[in-house]
Order: structure tokens, then C-alpha cells, then sequence
């Protein structure tokens, strides 16, 4: 039995606003195997990013995490002091971001940006740096790396900068990944060929990924794993391949009832009627139970945990004896 | 890079014939040029034969034109009041105002810079409630009253610094400079302060603006998630971030440091170009208001180029038909 | 209704007002004045100032342009003290010529009231006119006018104001000099400031410009400038309110040191400024209440507007913070 890379416990995050405290993430739990592919999947607003966040210790203020633990590999880090969680940012855990076009400083050329990044976190001289750099674009498939390198972001196409927003994740090979909605504000036709470029440079240096997504499609072609979030709550957790052919959550059901082909958006999909709740308006008991085509009474006063309802998959919803109260 | 200086040279240019219109019309038509040249016992023929050999009996354009051949040569008249050629008047004086014009510009620009950077690296703190309420206050502060408050505490009272004048200045080859002696220097402090609170206020809020809208951005959350230190995060991306904004707002500032030199001159008594003009202003002496007009908007043209120039060297997104995909 | 066949349990939605958006918005900026102290003493004091100009001439204790009033033996009467020769009190003091003090200052604040929210009126007038016509025009009328405006604003006002009050002396007979001198003050403030209401006005034009109901009107031949008049104008009302606010201390501290250069109001009806040009006289011999009362006046004045205008910003724009 393998130790988990990465394992995330009873996470809950909370912001405190001017109307009252905000529950973002409440009481998430999972774990990610090394070299695995964990995709987490949910509506915009559902507590996907904000997971990720917490997980890399980037929360904005005023939000923090109210409770739970985080943990990297037997290293407790939620809980470390800044100068110690900047030793694993970057180093231990990477982070793509959405939008390519903004995730990279336009004034400085992208050699800077990535010797910078990796003179951070190994001791590399100058010139070893920039080979490993040069190695890096190479990798993540960047035609003429050696003269490229010294290109400044916008001379960079969105599906070229996303591979050096890799390259940059990747620069001091990190255990894990997080990659948050890594393709969505990219040309429909390019997003494949990032999605498989992350998915080989990863799996080469044995790098887990947790891919945060609202694209299904993206999900069933590239994970081994999936989790459905909702309103800020685990719904589902359980190997791809089962959850897409069987889901037990009625959300996820919903979800996949039909999934969409690489590059659409769940926003288009009318399975489920209804809108997820704002999170200053999550009703009592489980948080779909408005949505819910199987809603009965215990779902609208009493809110189930995600639990185990057969080996390696879990979900959150009273219609399976073995779920337990939250 | 050639095309984009010979395109705004040409805006600049266009500029200053419009400043120098204004300046011409009211050279020409405030006032009589021959009425204040000549007594009142000078007869009408003659007044006739000056008004044509000066050439006002000439074409608009003709003498519009002429107008501005002087200019460029820099040439605008004898001033009214002291009978003297109005350049070498503004000359004299130039040095006393540019001294601290600079001074200011130097301490508004340090200062501001500073206070911005870290109001806005601790948005919540203690510190910058306290700075922010100050600023405030400092920008209801009419200038000449934090002028004369200095000069109460620090002359009056306390007896530091002179509280009139520029103490004794060395030629420097046609430049007097007050820069070389103690009691220049001395003297210089509570002008330079009184003129720089105000651009100092501006630029601290416009640093703090700009520096909180780039620690918004994707590309600082970025350099976090990579771990880079506080220190490469804050200082090497947002701060360069912030200062390509910034730079041309506060490039104007700094000119009109300049132009505000006016009442921080007169609450000093400074001999600079400012006294000169608001002397100039009450007793309607029009060579010398055309060509601090003129001599204002050059100094702001050439700021302006500066400026521009600048951001074209310090943004490469701006360079984009220099370097190209595959340089 | 559109509801899921079994779906009986309603979704929670936030209470929310029915359209009356307009006493949403009034009362949630009514919310954030109450919740700032220093916005609600900044009101006060506003207030307070401005009734006590309004009213100068019915609740000062003295007439300060009434020369019959006045005694020169009062002259140089410290605040709140018996003069040696007259037995006069003053709550403020007398200046140099026994003149009291707290009179002046009603009088004072007066004009440098009137001249500022006059000026401030024109310059909104002119931006708001001038930005309406750029941004309904474009092309060449947009193009000069946002170009004058550039340059306008590259410029100090108090610059510009100076000019402009130079070239009026020259122009202006010598005779009229004195009665006209406070509009060529209005007129020489309002000429500095209006350029950032064009600017702002101009861009909300262009935006409304694009819309649909813009063409709508044309087609149903109605003049669309009169359209857009009727809906341009609500739009910008926020920002040219802030503006504004923020633009009538910088006039009430712009005629403040015109007036302190010796260029603005005539001596026989002293503003702020001119009281405090006077006053600077006497600061070196002690007689320091001249000086400090017309200046605590002012800063209080200019402070407390550009308080209001500030709370305004930040209220009427709430991501801004």
C-alpha cells in the first residue's frame, strides 16, 4: 500500500464577509496517489479552485481554512509558517493557472521568469539553469527552445504560453500538480494538445495531478480519478471509468448523463434543472436537495458526509445506507 | 521605434503652435504693445510709424508667423515693467526655479514612491491608515498655507532654516547656483518641502492604486504559487509592473512641479521664473506672460517625449514590430 | 411556472428588493454614511460652514464692509480679551484695522463659497456639454475638443487660471476692473477644471452611443442627441457628482491661493484668501489669530468637501474600495 502524495482532510474554508461567514469549501476529504491523475469537477462556484488554493497555501484574504489538514506526503502543511510553505510552493506542489495570456509577466522575457523559478529552488548556477530551462520548453513541446527562451510572453501564441505556464510549473519537478482550468481559455483546437502535453510531462517525472475543470469531457479522457464538488461539498468521489458509467450521486448522475464531447461546457448541460445556490443561500440538509429528482425527507434536514458506499468510491446522499451524517 | 518618436515629435510640435496661438493672441491683442512702449505725450503719427515698423500693421498670419520665427530664435520682446529683453529675464531666473523644481521633483518622486510601495504591501495596517489620513488631509492643504505653517515652525520658532530668499548663490558660468553653499542649501529645504507635499500626495496614491491592482493579477498569484520569495515577488514583478503605468502620470507631475513653483516662489520670495510671472500677471506685462507660456508648455512637451520614450523602452508589448515571433 | 416536476421545495433565493432599485441604492449609501464617522463629522462640518456663509449677513455680529463700524482703536484685539482702549471683546479678535475677526471670516467663507460653487458650476456646465457633443460627434469635433482637453489637463489649473486672469486685466477697462474681477475668478476656475468632466461625460457617450435604442430613436425619427441627452445624463450623474465634489474644494482652494497671490477677489470684498494674505502680515509680530482662524476656515472647508467627495467615491463605486 502506497502512501499518498498528497491528502487532503476535512477541509473547510470560510470567508467572512460584510452578510455573514461564506462556507467556500466545506469538509472536503481525499487523497492522491503518486504519479495519479485526480480530476475534480464541478459548476463554477462549487469550491474547485478555492480547494486548490487552499491545498498551495494561496487563499486570499480575508478567506482561511476554518478547519481540516493538509498533507504532503507525511508533512503537515497547512499550518506552516510562509517562508516555510514558499520552500514547497513551486518546489513540491506546482500550480498552472486558467488564462495563459495573464499568467506570465509581460515585462520580462520567459528565460527570466523560468531561471528565476528554478534558481529559487535548486542550487543551479546561472548558464545550468538556462539549459534546464531550454530542457523544460523542449519538453512541453516549444519548437526552437534555445532562441525562443529569450522571447518576451506576448510573442507567444495562448496555446504556446500555456506550454511555458507548464514548463513553469514543472521547473524544480514538483510531486504534485495542480492545474486549475488549464485549458478553458484556450482555442478549442489546441486545448487536446495541452491537456496530453501536461499529461506525458507529468507522468514522465512521476508528478500526480489534481485537474480542476467544469469540462467532463476533459475529465473522462485524462483522469484516473474523479471528484464532483458541489456548493462547496464533496458529491462524489470514485474511479472515472465507474463514475461515468454508473454514478450514484444524483448530481453526478445528472453530470454524466451526457457527456459532452472535449471543449463544452457543463453550463450548456440541462439535465439537471435549476441553478447551484449561492453560497450565502446553501439550504439545510444536502445541498442539492432543491435540484434533486430522488429527494425525500431526510435530505432536506440532514446533511450526509461522503462516505464509503463500496470499496474506493464514496458519495454524499442518503439514498445508500453506509452514508453517515456530516 | 524611429516612426513611433517622429509621430509623437509631430503631436509635440503641434502642441506648442497651439500654446504659441494663445500665446501670440495675447502678445498681440492684451493690451496695446505701442501704448505701453511709448509716454502718452508721443504723438498719433508717430505711434503710426512704430506700429509699422514693428510690423503690427502687417497680415494676421504674417505676423503669427513672425511671432514664432522670434520665438525660435528665442526672441519675445522687452518687458514692460523692466524694460529689459524678456529671455534673458526668464534666463536669470531660470536656475533658482529649476534648483527647486528638482529638489522637489527628487523628494516628491523618493518619497511617494516609498509610501505607495508599502501602503500597499500592508493595505491594512496601522501605518498606512494613519499615512492615508494624512494624504488626505495633505491634498485640502492649500500649498502657500503649508508654506507659511513651515515657515512658522521651522523659521519663526525654531529658527533652522531662513524663511525668505535663496541665501548666497556662485555663477557657475551664467548659472547661479545656491546648491554650493550652506546657506543656499539651507534655504532651499523648506521650499523644496512645501512644493513637493502636494505631487508627493499624488504620487504615494497613484503608486498604492496601481501596486494594488497588479498584486491582484494572475501573473503575481503565478510567481507565488512558484514560490519565489516576497522579496523577487513584491520588488521584481509587481513593483516594474506598477512603475509602466505610473510613469507617465507622474512624468507630467513632475512638470508641474514646475508650473506650481509660482506659489511656492511667492511664499518664499524665491527669484525664480514663477515671481517673475505672477509679478508679470498683476501689472499686465504681456511679453513676459507669452513666453513663460511658451517656455511652460516646452518644458512639458520635452517631459512628455521624455516620458513616452520611456515607456516605450521599459514595455516590450510596445515593441512588438521590432522584435517579431522568431527574432 | 417553470418548476421540476417534484421539485415542492422552492430554491432559497436571497431576499431581494422589487424594483425599486433606486431606494436600494439610496439607502445602501445611506448605510455607508452611517457607518463612517469621519464621513459624518466631515457632513457636519460642511454644513455648518456653509449655513454659517449663507447666513453671513444676518447672524454676523458685525457688518465687516460697513466702515462706520469700524474703530481703529479695536485694531490687533487679541481673541476673547478686553481691548485696553475701547473695552471691546471679540470671541475671534480683531485685525489690523478692528475689523472682527469672526465676521470676516462669515464674509469670507461667503465668497470663497460663492466663487467656488459658481466656478465649479461652469466648469460642469462646459465639461458636461462639451463631453456630451465629443462623444455624440466623434471624428474631427471629438478629436479637438478631447485634444484641448488633453493638453488642458496636462496643465496645473492654477496655471491656466492665472492666465486666463491676466489676459482679462489686459482686456478689461481699468474702471470695470473691480466690479467684474469675481466672475473673471468664476470664469478663470471653471476654464481650469472642466476638462475631466468632458473627458468622463465623452466616454459614457460613446458607450450609449452603440446601443440599439440610439438607432431606434432615429429611425422613429426622433433626434437621437435628445435620446441620448435623457439617458447619457443619469448615467454619468455618479461620477460627475464625485467629481464634482472633489472639484469644488480644489476651486474653493484654487481662488483660496489666487486670492493669497494678490490676483483674485478685490481687497474690498476679501475672501479666505485674501484674509489670510493679510493676516501673513502680522504672523512675525505675534498678532498670530489674524493669520490662523481664516486659515483653519479654509482647511476645514476644503477638508470637509473633500472628505464628502472621497466617502462619495467609495460609495457610488463600491470595487474600488
Amino acid at each position: 500500500m502506497t502512501q499518498p502524495v498528497l491528502s487532503v482532510r476535512n477541509l473547510t474554508v470560510e470567508f467572512p464577509t460584510r452578510h455573514g461567514l461564506l462556507t467556500a469549501v466545506q469538509d472536503i476529504s481525499f487523497d492522491i496517489m503518486p504519479g495519479e491523475v485526480l480530476g475534480v469537477v464541478g459548476e463554477s462556484g462549487a469550491g474547485k479552485s478555492m480547494t486548490g488554493a487552499a491545498i498551495i497555501g494561496l487563499i486570499d484574504p480575508p478567506g482561511r481554512i476554518a478547519k481540516g489538514e493538509i498533507w504532503l506526503g507525511d508533512r503537515r502543511i497547512d499550518n506552516l509558517p510562509p517562508a516555510e510553505m514558499r520552500k514547497i510552493r513551486g518546489r513540491r506542489i506546482g500550480m498552472i493557472f486558467q488564462d495563459p495570456l495573464t499568467s506570465l509577466n509581460p515585462l520580462y522575457r520567459i528565460s527570466r521568469q523560468l531561471i528565476e523559478t528554478i534558481r529559487t529552488h535548486l542550487p543551479l548556477s546561472q548558464s545550468e539553469a538556462r539549459t534546464r530551462a531550454i530542457k523544460l520548453l523542449d519538453d512541453v513541446g516549444i519548437p526552437d527552445a534555445a532562441r525562443r527562451i529569450d522571447d518576451y510572453p506576448h510573442q507567444f501564441s495562448g496555446g504556446m504560453r500555456q506550454r511555458v505556464v507548464i514548463a513553469l510549473a514543472l521547473c524544480a519537478d514538483p510531486e504534485v500538480v495542480i492545474a486549475d482550468e488549464p485549458t478553458t481559455a484556450l482555442d478549442v483546437s489546441v486545448q487536446a494538445q495541452i491537456i496530453d502535453v501536461m499529461k506525458e510531462i507529468c507522468a514522465r517525472r512521476g508528478a500526480a495531478i489534481m485537474l480542476v475543470t467544469h469540462d467532463m469531457g476533459v475529465i473522462a479522457e485524462t483522469a484516473d480519478r474523479v471528484a464532483v464538488m458541489y456548493a462547496g461539498r464533496l458529491a462524489e468521489l470514485g474511479p472515472v471509468a465507474a463514475v461515468i458509467k454508473d454514478a450514484r450521486h444524483p448530481y453526478s448522475q445528472g453530470l454524466m448523463g451526457a457527456i459532452p464531447k472535449l471543449g463544452e461546457n457543463l453550463d450548456r448541460l440541462v439535465h439537471i434543472p435549476g441553478a447551484m445556490p449561492r453560497l450565502n443561500a446553501i439550504p439545510q440538509g444536502c445541498a442539492f436537495n432543491p435540484r434533486c429528482p430522488q429527494v425525500f425527507e431526510k435530505c432536506r434536514t440532514h446533511r450526509p458526509a461522503a462516505s464509503e458506499i463500496e470499496p474506493g468510491r464514496r458519495a454524499a446522499c442518503w439514498l445508500y445506507p453506509e452514508v453517515t451524517e456530516a | 521605434m524611429l516612426a513611433f518618436i517622429i509621430r509623437r515629435l509631430a503631436q509635440s510640435v503641434l502642441v506648442m503652435l497651439f500654446v504659441a496661438l494663445i500665446a501670440f493672441v495675447v502678445f498681440r491683442y492684451v493690451g496695446d504693445p505701442i501704448a505701453s512702449m511709448v509716454g502718452v505725450e508721443t504723438r498719433l503719427a508717430d505711434q503710426e510709424i512704430m506700429r509699422d515698423r514693428l510690423g503690427l500693421n502687417d497680415p494676421v498670419v504674417l505676423q503669427f508667423l513672425r511671432f514664432i520665427g522670434n520665438a525660435l530664435q528665442g526672441e519675445f520682446g522687452i518687458s514692460y515693467r523692466l524694460q529689459q529683453p524678456v529671455t534673458e529675464l526668464i534666463l536669470s531666473r531660470l536656475p533658482a526655479t529649476l534648483e527647486l523644481a528638482f529638489a522637489s521633483a527628487t523628494i516628491a518622486l523618493v518619497f511617494g514612491l516609498m509610501l505607495g510601495v508599502f501602503t500597499a504591501l500592508k493595505p491594512r495596517g496601522f501605518a498606512t491608515g494613519l499615512i492615508m489620513a494624512i494624504s488626505l488631509i495633505g491634498v485640502s492643504l492649500p500649498t502657500f498655507l503649508i508654506g507659511i505653517g513651515l515657515i512658522y515652525i521651522f523659521a519663526v520658532e525654531l529658527g533652522w532654516f531662513p524663511s525668505f530668499g535663496r541665501g548666497d548663490t556662485v555663477d557657475l558660468g551664467g548659472w547661479r547656483t545656491g546648491l554650493l553653499t550652506e546657506s543656499g542649501l539651507r534655504s532651499l529645504v523648506l521650499p523644496a518641502i512645501t512644493l513637493s507635499l502636494f505631487q508627493l500626495t499624488l504620487i504615494m496614491r497613484l503608486v498604492r492604486a496601481e501596486m494594488l491592482e497588479v498584486l491582484r493579477t494572475e501573473y503575481i498569484r503565478f510567481a507565488r504559487a512558484r514560490g519565489l520569495s516576497q522579496r523577487a515577488v513584491h520588488f521584481g514583478h509587481a513593483l516594474k509592473n506598477t512603475l509602466v503605468p505610473v510613469l507617465t502620470i507622474t512624468g507630467l507631475q513632475l512638470g508641474s512641479v514646475i508650473a506650481f513653483a509660482i506659489v511656492t516662489e511667492t511664499v518664499f520670495q524665491w527669484p525664480g521664473v514663477g515671481s517673475l510671472f505672477i509679478v508679470s500677471v498683476q501689472v499686465v506685462d504681456v511679453p513676459v506672460m507669452a513666453a513663460y507660456l511658451m517656455f511652460i508648455a516646452l518644458v512639458f512637451v520635452l517631459i512628455n517625449l521624455i516620458v513616452d520614450i520611456l515607456y516605450y523602452v521599459v514595455d516590450p508589448r510596445l515593441r512588438v514590430d521590432g522584435g517579431g515571433g522568431g527574432k | 411556472m417553470k418548476n421540476p416536476t417534484q421539485g415542492n421545495a422552492a430554491p432559497i433565493v436571497p431576499p431581494r428588493p422589487q424594483g425599486r432599485l433606486k431606494a436600494a441604492l439610496d439607502s445602501d449609501i445611506f448605510y455607508s454614511w452611517r457607518r463612517s464617522p469621519v464621513t459624518i463629522i466631515a457632513t457636519v462640518v460642511a454644513l455648518a460652514l456653509i449655513l454659517m456663509a449663507v447666513l453671513a449677513p444676518w447672524i454676523a455680529p458685525y457688518d465687516p464692509f460697513d466702515p462706520s463700524s469700524l474703530n481703529l482703536m479695536d485694531g490687533f484685539t487679541p481673541p476673547m480679551t478686553e481691548n485696553q482702549f475701547t473695552g471691546s471683546t471679540y470671541l475671534l479678535g480683531t485685525d489690523n484695522q478692528g475689523r472682527d475677526m469672526l465676521s470676516s471670516i462669515m464674509y469670507g467663507s461667503r465668497i470663497s463659497l460663492f466663487v467656488g460653487a459658481m466656478a465649479t458650476a461652469f466648469a460642469i456646465t462646459l465639461g458636461v456639454s462639451l463631453g456630451l457633443v465629443a462623444g455624440y460627434n466623434g471624428g474631427m469635433i471629438d478629436g479637438v475638443i478631447m485634444r484641448i482637453a488633453d493638453i488642458q489637463l496636462s496643465f496645473p489649473g492654477i496655471l491656466i487660471a492665472l492666465l486666463i486672469f491676466g489676459i482679462a486685466r489686459g482686456v478689461i477697462p481699468a474702471n470695470q476692473q473691480e466690479s467684474m474681477a469675481i466672475w473673471v475668478l468664476i470664469i478663470a476656475i471653471g476654464l481650469s477644471n472642466w476638462a475631466q468632466f468632458a473627458r468622463t461625460v465623452r466616454g459614457a457617450t460613446m458607450v450609449e452611443r452603440q446601443k440599439d435604442y440610439v438607432s431606434a430613436a432615429q429611425i422613429m425619427g426622433v433626434h437621437p442627441f435628445l435620446i441620448l441627452l435623457r439617458h447619457v445624463l443619469p448615467n454619468v450623474l455618479g461620477p460627475v457628482l464625485v467629481i464634482g465634489t472633489i472639484g469644488l474644494a480644489l476651486a474653493i482652494i484654487e481662488e483660496a491661493t489666487l486670492s493669497f497671490l494678490g490676483v483674485g477677489v478685490p481687497p474690498t470684498q476679501p475672501s479666505l484668501g485674501t484674509l489670510i494674505r493679510i493676516g501673513q502680515q502680522f504672523l512675525f509680530s505675534g498678532e498670530w489669530w489674524i493669520l490662523l482662524f481664516p486659515a483653519v476656515t479654509l482647511i476645514l472647508l476644503a477638508l470637509s468637501v473633500n472628505l464628502l467627495g472621497d466617502w462619495l467615491r467609495d460609495a457610488l463605486n463600491p470595487k474600488l474600495r
